[in-house]
């Protein structure tokens, strides 16, 4: 069976996306703060390597799609005194998101 | 539990310090060892961040910032068989009698 | 060259253990013909030249040419390369983002310390603090005030947590009343802290 070099690219700009909430014992990129909760699909940034393989000397194979992400502040912290229109902008790759 | 690299929204009331200090030789050439062996494929960034993110907790917090970036790179070098702690011991101590 | 390289750093004070094995971590580097003294200089040198005064051209040419801003934010690496800066493709992908009047942009990274070091140079201290990093999330509006910034209440603040293979540039608004000034006048109006959005750019 032949590894695919990349994993196509699942969502679309506006998706609606949840972060999954996990925290595997290796490196990993996605802070614990936005893991549970809904944002939508800003941007596909491009496709790269895997860093929770080349963290740990792996080829990053398959690359995954990473995505600008766009969560509203006032959903991530309850106390959040700002405009409610405030957002947070995270990159995020797609292993760690789901349709919401 | 995040790990103690993930400071996203942690209690924090600590004023943010903005002093800023010229960095010292020693400073900029462990940056520029990094970036040079990064160069010939003996390290990644992503196996630095891992190796930073395992210090402990303790030392995560206390050491300064390229003091970090030197025990990943011990912690590299060694994991990967180019230097061994015996050597950088030895090293260490006979420049320390040179005068450093 | 090894003995050269140990002689710079003899001082008055004895350096501290750990900046003691960053030398000897590096002496042995070279002892086993992994790199050398100069190929580190040469590394140090490059880095020591980027400073943000690269942003801050950037920044005043986008500000005189819509043009140039359109394809900045579109296509950094190639409006970039318009102006003689050339961003290798083994470093991060850098990204514009530009602050409106409805819209102020700010950056931080929670997780280590990414910042766009291809045009800024290496972060100050403040940027890889743990204050910084926990707080420019969670009250990004009470962060940029502790650096003497007030962000209008019906201002929309975006934050950037640069997580993953994205670095971010903020292109800060253009201050009121520099019409007719020139580009490098412009130039010394951005600052760094405003390419990174705790704060404006400069009132000329």
């Amino acid at each position: 069976m032949t590894i695919a070099a990349a994993e196509p690219v699942r969502f679309e700009d506006g998706s609606a996306v949840r972060v999954r909430v996990e925290s595997p014992a290796h490196h990993f990129r996605t802070p614990a703060y936005i893991q549970g909760h809904v944002g939508v699909v800003d941007a596909l940034c491009g496709v790269y390597p895997n860093p929770e393989s080349l963290a740990h000397g792996g080829d990053g194979l398959p690359r995954q799609p990473l995505y600008r992400v766009r969560l509203r502040q006032t959903d991530l912290w309850p106390e959040y005194a700002g405009n409610p229109a405030d957002t947070l902008l995270v990159d995020v790759y797609q292993h760690w998101l789901e349709a919401a | 539990m995040p790990g103690v690299h993930d400071r996203g929204g942690w209690p924090d009331d600590t004023p943010i310090d903005l002093t800023e200090h010229e960095y010292s030789d020693w400073e900029r050439r462990v940056d520029a060892v990094h970036q040079v062996l990064g160069a010939q494929g003996i390290r990644t960034t992503d196996e630095m961040r891992r190796a930073i993110e395992s210090l402990p907790p303790d030392q995560y917090e206390s050491l300064s910032y390229y003091e970090k970036w030197t025990a990943a790179l011990e912690i590299l070098l060694i994991e990967k068989g180019v230097l061994t702690a015996q050597e950088i011991d030895a090293k260490a101590a006979q420049l320390r009698e040179q005068g450093l | 060259m090894t003995t050269t390289h140990v002689e710079d750093h003899v001082h008055d004070q004895p350096m501290s253990e750990v900046a003691l094995r960053s030398v000897a971590i590096e002496a042995l580097l070279a002892e086993k013909g992994l790199l050398t003294a100069d190929e580190v200089q040469r590394q140090v040198d490059l880095m020591d030249r980027r400073t943000p005064a690269d942003g801050a051209k950037v920044v005043a040419r986008a500000w005189v040419d819509p043009d140039f801003k359109a394809r900045l934010l579109s296509d950094t690496r190639s409006a970039l390369g318009e102006m003689g800066i050339r961003i290798s493709e083994d470093t991060p992908h850098l990204t514009v983002v530009e602050n409106t009047e409805e819209v102020h942009h700010l950056v931080v990274c929670t997780l280590c310390s990414c910042y766009p070091r291809m045009l800024l140079g290496r972060p100050p201290d403040w940027y890889k603090s743990l204050a910084y990093r926990s707080r420019a999330v969670s009250d990004p509006r009470g962060v940029m005030a502790e650096f003497g910034t007030a962000v209008a209440s019906d201002m929309q603040v975006d934050v950037l947590d640069s997580t993953a293979d994205m670095r971010y540039l903020v292109l800060p608004r253009r201050p009121e009343g520099t019409e007719g000034m020139s580009e490098e006048e412009l130039a010394r109006l951005v600052t760094r802290d405003s390419m990174v959005g705790v704060s404006e750019a400069l009132a000329p």
